[in-house]
């Protein structure tokens, strides 16, 4: 059975101009032990979604479909459950470390926290644990005492990750948790998270604008646009051979060193991301869109199967499903 | 024979230099001590040219970068335009900054967000006393491509996209007229897909205009985009320098080697423990030697240099165009 499964899921903000449909109908689904990378740029959705999968979101969202956990459905759950769910069930690890962190607290107080909360530690145990959970993200337990300002960008985001990990969840969702790191420090979280998710078998779900970041952790990668998983499948597949027109400019912004075609030509996409508020009508992506054909502007195909395990919402992939 | 010896000196010439750092310091006091930022580099950017300097935040690539525009004062050496060194008396400076323009990163930072596009591009214009004013600032946003420029006049920063508000700050570096662009991060806050354009239109410029840049950044794929000549920089020093194809696809530092490793994709991965370490105290020998991969992995010790990796200074490189690196392990090689 998935671990996690994303039924139909939306969720609209409600703001003094009128409404934001922030996610538009987002199925997902995640076995236990295996990694789904979701991808897109700003107001594409997915730190919304990311922050929907624990109830986080602020209290003007209104959440639409189901998002079940191991068969229980978190929209549905009562408080007291909800709670006994984040952290001991499902974690999340947020991006910018700076502000994530208590700055007049001992870091091994925090780390404890969670196992307090959940009853799962006296003192003395809690020591323990934090001392294992230091050494699990690779920094010195005499560590426990620091203060957040005394930690590198780096440490802090390791320390964020022991904090997730304190209560052994099943899952933990990343949002973001190297975007403000130098590609160095960078790849020693990434490397950490790869290992952690491979000797504990924790689920992840990565949220990320860096498509290449997704495909070198993740198996699975859900590309977003305008609150909608405009294409998904293996994360190496959909990197490397792209269906839909959006996810092969996005792995395009990410040039490969080396790669001769991209040698002084850098490639983008015209336009910007659209506003939620004021969508596109249509395939939302047609404006941008270096394939568009006319029925575009009014025809908004959905996802179809586009090979093995793949799926793409565009209309020269249905036209090639239909051909066949 | 002899000429073939300076065949190296040839390729300096292919740019004519506009804009070079001498031997250049810069210090800080920090905590009580002395923040050596940059410590002792050579750069020099041609006519035309676009240089990406690459490395890890403290590394002092931005101290370099505003020393170069003057507005760091160096604790030693100079920073000379085309063949004169830098002025700092104020007129001078002010003559200066209009030739040399710096261009932000985090355009929501850098722009007022209560003066119209309008305001913000006629800044320096005005700030100049440069007459035509109007027509100034329509060329300048066109040419970052805001087209109808008439269009962007009266609109607030706020209104525009991420990518739009770049080319307002590009287009308020334009309107001076200048011959060097200093950017630094040009697009590391901009999604994506937005950063392609942005990338391109630096590359236009250089095209149409015939601008150098000096492009600042972590991102080597962002060198290997748009850069002709990338120098690597690590704590307070350029530590490999030379072409774009030549230092990204054949790295001889190990620093280099390392940086190009953990990029998604490559085949085998070394990653560096530790983060860049203190400016406030920077190590003898060789800078990299405490967290060299080459030494750690008795390589260097094997080619018998493992001592001088860890006593003895390397030689600070020169303004060369060639491919070059401070290393006394790629020095066997050389």
């Amino acid at each position: 059975m998935s671990l996690l499964e994303l039924d139909d899921l939306s969720v609209t903000y409600r703001i003094a101009s009128g409404e934001v449909p922030a996610v538009r109908g987002v199925s997902l689904k995640l076995d236990s032990g295996a990694a789904l990378g979701v991808a897109g740029e700003s107001g594409s959705g997915k730190s919304t979604l990311a922050m929907a999968l624990l109830r986080l979101l602020p209290r003007d969202a209104r959440v639409g479909g189901r998002i079940l956990l191991d068969g229980d459905d978190v929209l549905a759950m009562k408080w007291g459950r909800l709670r006994a769910v984040r952290w001991a069930e499902a974690s999340i690890v947020f991006q910018g470390a700076q502000h994530g962190l208590n700055p007049v607290q001992r870091i091994g107080d925090q780390i404890a926290e969670p196992l307090f909360v959940h009853g799962q530690a006296d003192p003395r145990q809690a020591r323990k644990r934090v001392a294992e959970l230091l050494e699990q993200v690779g920094m010195p337990t005499w560590r426990a005492r620091s203060y957040p300002h005394e930690l590198s960008g780096g440490q802090r985001q390791r320390v964020m990750i022991a904090m997730a990990l304190a209560c052994s969840p099943r899952l933990i969702i990343a949002d973001e948790p190297t975007t403000a790191l130098d590609v160095m420090v960078q790849a020693q979280v990434l490397t950490l998270i790869k290992e952690l998710i491979a000797e504990q078998s924790i689920s992840l779900v990565m949220i990320s604008h860096d498509l290449s970041v997704l495909a070198d952790v993740c198996d699975q990668l859900a590309v977003m646009y305008a609150g909608r998983v405009v294409e998904n499948g293996p994360s190496r597949e959909v990197f490397h051979e792209a269906k839909h027109p959006y996810t092969r400019a996005l792995a395009a912004a990410f040039p490969t060193v080396g790669d001769p075609v991209s040698r002084l030509a850098p490639k983008g996409l015209g336009g910007d991301p659209p506003d939620p508020m004021d969508l596109p009508t249509g395939c939302s992506f047609h404006p941008r869109c270096p394939v568009a054909l006319e029925e575009c502007a009014t025809l908004d195909v959905g996802l179809w199967p586009a090979g093995d395990r793949r799926t793409a919402a565009c209309v020269h992939v249905r036209a090639k499903e239909e051909a066949s | 024979m002899i000429e073939t010896e300076t065949s190296s000196d040839t390729v300096d010439t292919a740019h004519h230099t506009l804009l070079e750092a001498r031997d250049l310091h810069v210090e800080f006091p920090s905590r009580g001590r002395r923040a050596r930022a940059v410590d002792g580099v050579n750069l020099s950017i041609g006519a035309g040219e676009i240089v990406a300097l690459v490395g890890e935040s403290g590394c002092g690539k931005t101290t370099l970068a505003r020393t170069l525009m003057g507005l760091e004062r160096p604790t030693s050496g100079s920073v000379v335009y085309d063949g004169t060194a830098l002025d700092y008396r104020s007129k001078a400076l002010k003559a200066y900054r209009k030739i040399v323009q710096l261009v932000l990163q985090d355009p929501m930072g850098s722009l007022n967000p209560r003066h119209t596009v309008y305001e913000a591009v006629a800044e320096g214009p005005r700030i100049h006393g440069l007459s035509g004013e109007r027509e100034i600032v329509a060329e300048a946003l066109s040419r970052a491509g805001l087209r109808p420029p008439e269009r962007f006049f009266l609109r607030y920063p706020h209104e525009l996209s991420g990518g739009q508000r770049q080319r307002v700050v590009i287009a308020g570096a334009l309107a001076l007229n200048p011959k060097v662009l200093v950017a630094d991060e040009p697009v590391a806050s901009l999604d994506a897909s937005v950063r392609g354009e942005i990338l391109a239109l630096l590359l236009k410029l250089r095209a149409d205009l015939g601008l150098s840049a000096l492009v600042v950044t972590h991102d080597l794929g962002l060198a290997w985009n748009i850069a002709d000549r990338v120098a690597v920089m690590y704590l307070g020093r350029i530590v490999e320098s030379g072409p774009v194809e030549q230092v990204l696809t054949a790295p001889r530092h190990p620093y280099t080697q390392a940086l190009l490793s953990v990029l998604p994709e490559s085949p085998e991965r070394i990653v560096l423990t530790g983060e860049p370490p203190d400016p406030t105290r920077i190590p003898g020998g060789c800078r990299f030697h405490a967290r060299c991969q080459v030494l750690a992995s008795g390589k260097a010790a094997e080619a018998g240099v493992d001592a001088k990796c860890r006593s003895e200074l390397l030689d600070i490189l020169p303004a060369t165009a060639a491919a070059q690196a401070a290393c006394h392990y790629a020095e066997l090689s050389a």
